[in-house]
């Protein structure tokens, strides 16, 4: 039997940090759910870490009809060649046709590493996913190009047809904890003296981050504001409304704005209750980022600007005239409930 | 210490224009420019050298043209450049790349032998950073992506200390060398190039290598025969419904836009309890 006929189901690798499942792990497990039922083949999360076995039913719970995991104290910290080697030994034994990784700096690290030597196919960063049931294949799309148009990749003739998925754009399922699921645990011969990296420290540096990714209320800069200083009036907009500040890929490359507030395809993703976009002309790299948000308002002098494609609401004029405006009409928004606004 | 720069040369994606009718790039809208975390790549590999002495050689994957990134390199200071320029590469994918990139890194090593490899986070028109950690396993050298610092490298340990980016926050890890790293932009400044180098530069034959040149090379894995991804198709995305454009003077729209937040109420004020 060749290696794409013998090899079956949907795996997700489950990312964990200091025994946290990370929330992309979760939103592809829904993602995975979608394609294992039309593949009709089980779906199932690769757990690999130290002391993680009490989290396979939390995967259950999240979709999934199998788990496969490696717990060794070695597996401790994410490294690439421990957590590779456990990896490894689990698609070889057990044979996925599919298997996702959360776009994260590790999900990235390991599918790039097993990639190679799996000798598979591995599309970065996708925003889509679907299957073409006839020919049973994973349909991977992203944005190419540096992001002006959507490709779909494929992975023909090798298996595991593998794709890193960015956080923040698939759903993941409510919570079951009445699914039933299978565990299968693999014991890897893993020694700490072979490794050839050592984690020292982890430090969580979430306050210098501007969390995009958890911002309820977005405003976002494109490179229309023309200046780093016309930026304040973003900035005070924001703060009426309580909202974070963000911006697109040109606005960094320009140095206004410091990478970690860079929305897009090489950015964060964010899917927040209001994004309000403001001389931001719309390329696919920057919407692919932004298109999940539940309400997007536009503001643009250009009538033809792509943004009035993707926006619910849009505001064609001088940004320079119409956000002080919107600050003045908040203001009187916000002095009339009490002072205080507030997002659940 | 030896360091080699991989480093690619790249159409500039915020100016390139792409087709609409045949959904396909227009490479003659873009410059061609030095991918500019491979620039960021190059400068830490200088610094280090600066500490530790030795040697910065870059290596390219291109067709001929891309000796121009190559002698940008030695601009920013690198000593000496090699290009692997061959029909039989075209078409690689991530995997296809890799596996050249590490044929080439092979001789170079016979020559010197290579005690660490420096890579840009991603390029700017693929944006998968999927080459750097492939190569990596290729030489079988540990990988460090995402790297913030260069903290110390301890020669007489042959070991170096790197602040490497994680999701939120960031790790410090220490590696033992050889081994390969990806940087990102934030680990340093492009310096301006000095007089010397950009004499240099100018005057800078980089070795230029065809698959003939590269020993033991497996073809099967080359260029688009190597690559077990293919592009299915391409698309513009399909627009979300439901968009309007307001209508009237700056006033008239963002008294419009109000009367719908009014009526979205439920969305913008919610009670705090």
């Amino acid at each position: 039997m060749s290696i794409v006929e013998e090899s079956k189901g949907v795996w997700v690798f489950i990312e964990q940090n200091g025994g946290k499942i990370e929330g992309v792990s979760l939103e592809l497990l829904g993602a995975g759910r979608k394609l294992a039922d039309k593949l009709q083949v089980p779906l199932a999360g690769m757990l690999l870490g130290d002391g993680i076995k009490s989290l396979s039913s939390q995967v259950i719970t999240y979709g999934a009809d199998e788990v496969y995991l490696v717990d060794h104290p070695v597996l401790k910290t994410y490294r690439t060649e421990s957590y590779m080697k456990s990896a490894f030994h689990l698609i070889k034994k057990f044979k996925p046709e599919i298997l996702l990784y959360g776009a994260t700096s590790n999900g990235k690290d390991l599918a790039s590493a097993l990639a190679t030597d799996l000798a598979t196919g591995l599309t970065a960063d996708t925003t889509h996913l679907d299957i073409d049931l006839e020919n049973r294949l994973l349909e991977a799309s992203r944005p190419a190009f540096g992001g002006n148009i959507m490709a779909t990749i494929l992975c023909k003739k090798q298996r595991p047809q593998m794709a890193t998925v960015r956080p923040k754009v698939m759903k993941e399922l409510e919570p079951d904890t009445s699914r039933q699921g299978k565990i299968f645990e693999e014991t890897v011969e893993l020694k700490e003296s072979d490794m050839r990296t050592k984690v020292l420290k982890i430090v969580n540096d979430v306050t210098n981050k501007a969390n995009l990714a958890d911002a309820h209320v977005i405003v976002c800069g494109g490179k229309g504001m023309g200046t780093e200083e016309n930026f304040q009036l973003l900035y005070q907009l924001a703060d009426v409304i309580g909202a974070t500040v963000g911006g697109t890929r040109d606005v960094v490359e320009a140095g206004w704005l410091p990478h970690h507030m860079q929305i897009g395809q090489t950015g964060e993703t964010v899917s927040p209750k209001i994004y309000i976009g403001v001389a931001v002309s719309g390329a696919i790299q920057h919407t692919v980022g932004m298109i999940h948000s539940d309400l997007i308002i536009a503001i643009n002098k250009d009538p033809n600007a792509p943004i009035f494609d993707s926006a619910h609401y849009g505001l064609v004029g001088d940004a320079m005239e119409i956000v002080p405006m919107l600050i003045e009409q908040f203001k009187q928004m916000r002095n009339a409930k009490g002072g205080e606004i507030s997002y659940a | 210490m030896h360091i080699v720069v991989c480093v690619k040369q790249v159409p500039d994606t915020k100016i390139i224009k792409i087709n609409p009718k045949t959904n396909t790039l227009d490479r003659k809208s873009a410059p061609a420019i030095l991918n500019p975390f491979d620039a960021h790549a190059v400068q830490e590999a200088v610094k280090i050298k600066r500490l530790t002495g030795g040697t910065v050689s870059v290596l390219s994957m291109g067709p001929p043209q891309a000796v121009d990134v190559i002698k940008e390199s030695v601009e920013i200071g690198a000593d000496r450049g090699y290009l692997i320029s061959d029909r039989a590469f075209a078409g690689a994918d991530t995997l296809a790349t890799s596996y050249a990139l590490s044929k080439a890194m092979e001789k170079i090593g016979k020559e010197i032998p290579v005690d660490m490899v420096i890579c840009g986070k991603h390029a700017i028109d693929g944006d998968t950073g999927q080459v750097g950690p492939g190569l990596a396993r290729r030489l079988d050298v540990p990988p460090v992506t995402n790297v913030l610092e260069v903290s110390e490298v301890n020669a007489k340990e042959n070991t170096v200390l790197l602040k490497r980016k994680l999701t939120s926050g960031y790790e410090l890890v220490q590696a033992n060398l050889p081994c390969l790293l990806t940087v990102e932009k934030e680990i340093n400044e492009v310096e301006y190039s000095a007089l010397p180098d950009m004499i240099k530069a100018a005057k800078y034959k980089p070795v230029v290598w065809t698959v003939d040149d590269l020993v033991n090379v497996d073809r099967t894995q080359l260029g688009l025969k190597g690559s077990p991804t293919v592009v299915g198709k391409s698309f513009t995305p399909p627009k979300p419904e439901g968009g309007q454009k307001l209508q009237g003077s700056s006033k008239d729209q963002v008294k419009k836009l109000m009367e719908v937040l009014q009526d979205k109420k439920n969305l913008l004020f919610q009670s705090s309890n």
